[in-house]
């Protein structure tokens, strides 16, 4: 019990100090760049609860999600067979690490020129953007495969498909998981700046325009949605992550209590 | 075993540090296997650029929003020989700078302050677990208000974003002192400034550069980020530029451009890194895992 109190006052105390002291500095001042809690809150409720949220939130949301998605896909997919074939990762490794370096906004222009400023161009800038972090993790992933099972895979006759599947994927996923970690905080960068770019509708767009006409009440609650949207994302992730790593968990524990 | 999965950063940090030693210290190749690599890798290059430049000449894509690398490169040669390529450059590589060395000293500076004492570290945990997600680009709108164009407005993105990288290393590599190591110095009379200096920087360094090197990464990012979208001047504004004044090729010319400078940052980050840390069994390489 003594324990939980604790763990309860060390985990809230410095918000709660944090907050008091917010307070207490927007009390009497009237700066307009500064918001002050209780109208912040809100400004909150009215600007983001109701319509706003299906027609600018969702839009972006989708977006990310099939970005995400398809930078998963073509990421995993690529990166199994570089990280296979020695051949093909001679071939690509020049390329890929030019890639890997390139900015991933200044993509923006170059596919909204290539693409216009349509859906399209936003996703294919977040696939392009996400893909590599993925793709360079799982081939790491997947070079890194247990030798030993790899031999045991083979003594058993585990070719082509089962190869991959019952072998090299799950030996790679730690290292995915990873790479996709990576992926999700450039995804939110990208979707949000590809709105801010060119957009009518969206998160950062709506976010630019609040600017742009000076709402600062309003503005302030879209960098707390955004400050939401990324903490629930990593929420999710680390739930995602729970599950789909539970069995290498459980293996690391059994190691590090036999080491 | 390349062990990632965990939330846990230490973990993540020798990983990280193996794949660095995977990448700069192989074991000895034959020279065969060696040019077999370097072959095979300018084939690919080669490769990508003719299939490049045969989609733009062949009109699989309207050539006006896809040139040819030929005369992407004609553009890119001469934006070497222009004045204005090179003060964007600079100005970026200013921002870049800036933004790190202002990271580096908070993340250092926080990390010892917070790291050494188990009471800070205990009551701050929860406040940077809640802050370290929220991306730094929701601080856009705020930096055009407050900074407008000026360089702080970069500034402000990459000390969000690159800070908390920082830190966390940090704690991490303070955390990860052999307390054997620390008797021994006090044993020996050490004072707290000696151990610090010869005890619990050296532990801390390779967090410290891992740290630094993922931020050099993010750094360069939100650079170009905050040129394209906010206006500091820079090799971002200059992409804007040429895009709004239909310019195509230097689009072309100057993201190619920023790749190149992503590359050589890369490779200077990790040249740091294995010249800081040569003394360090990570990087010396006899414990190839």
């Amino acid at each position: 019990m003594k324990r939980v109190a604790s763990t309860l006052l060390s985990t809230f105390a410095l918000p709660v100090i944090l907050i008091v002291i917010w307070f207490a500095a927007t009390r009497q001042q009237t700066s307009a760049f500064v918001p002050e809690p209780v109208s912040l809150v809100k400004t909150f409720g009215e600007v983001w609860v109701g319509p706003a949220f299906t027609e600018q939130v969702v839009p972006s949301l989708i977006r990310l999600a099939a970005g995400l998605a398809g930078a998963i896909v073509v990421g995993i997919g690529l990166g199994l067979a570089v990280g296979y074939s020695r051949v093909l990762r001679d071939l690509l490794e020049p390329v890929l690490e030019f890639f890997r370096a390139l900015p991933a906004p200044v993509l923006i222009p170059v596919l909204m020129l290539l693409i216009g400023i349509g859906d399209a161009m936003k996703i294919t800038v977040i696939v392009i953007g996400c893909m590599w972090p993925i793709l360079l993790n799982t081939v790491d992933g997947v070079r890194a495969t247990d030798s030993v099972l790899t031999e045991t895979a083979r003594s058993f006759g585990f070719t082509g498909v089962s190869r991959f599947r019952y072998l090299i994927l799950p030996a790679a996923m730690p290292r995915i998981m990873t790479g996709v970690r990576q992926a999700l905080s450039i995804g939110i960068i990208l979707v949000v700046i590809s709105e801010m770019f060119a957009a009518v509708s969206g998160l950062g767009y709506q976010i630019v325009v609040f600017q742009r006409t000076f709402k600062i009440p309003e503005m302030w609650s879209g960098i707390v949605l955004l400050a939401i949207i990324g903490l629930v994302l990593a929420l999710l992730f680390a739930l995602v992550e729970k599950v789909v790593l539970r069995w290498y968990r459980g293996q690391r524990e059994v190691e590090n209590r036999g080491g | 075993m390349v062990g990632v999965s965990d939330t846990s950063t230490a973990e993540r940090t020798r990983a990280a540090r193996r794949t660095v030693q995977d990448g700069t210290v192989r074991p000895a190749a034959g020279a065969w296997r060696r040019r077999q690599r370097v072959v095979l890798g300018i084939a690919g290059g080669v490769g990508l650029l003719v299939v490049w430049e045969a989609i733009a000449r062949l009109g699989v894509v309207d050539a006006r929003y896809l040139p040819p690398p030929t005369e992407v490169a004609g553009e890119f040669v001469r934006q070497l020989a222009s004045a204005s390529f090179w003060t964007a450059l600079a100005l970026t590589l200013r921002t870049w700078i800036l933004g790190l060395v202002i990271v580096t000293v908070a993340g250092v500076v926080l990390g010892f302050v917070i790291g050494l004492s188990p009471f800070l570290r205990r009551y701050t945990t929860s406040t940077i677990e809640f802050l370290r997600p929220i991306p730094s680009v929701a601080l856009i709108p705020l930096a055009v208000l407050v900074f407008g164009v000026r360089v702080e407005s970069a500034l402000l993105l990459i000390v969000y974003a690159c800070f908390w990288q920082m830190l966390i290393q940090m704690l991490y590599g303070v955390r990860d002192v052999d307390p054997v190591a620390v008797d021994t110095a006090r044993t020996f009379g050490l004072g707290w400034f000696a151990r610090l200096r010869y005890v619990v920087w050296p532990s801390a360094l390779p967090y410290l550069l891992t740290g630094l090197r993922l931020s050099a990464t993010i750094a360069l990012v939100l650079a170009i980020t905050a040129e394209l979208v906010i206006g500091v001047p820079g090799l971002g504004t200059s992409i804007t530029l040429a895009q709004n004044g239909a310019r195509v090729t230097t689009v072309y010319a100057l993201t190619v451009a920023t790749g190149i400078l992503g590359l050589i940052i890369n490779l200077l980050m990790r040249a740091v890194e294995s010249r800081v840390l040569a003394w360090h069994s990570s990087v010396r390489g006899e414990a190839i895992v």
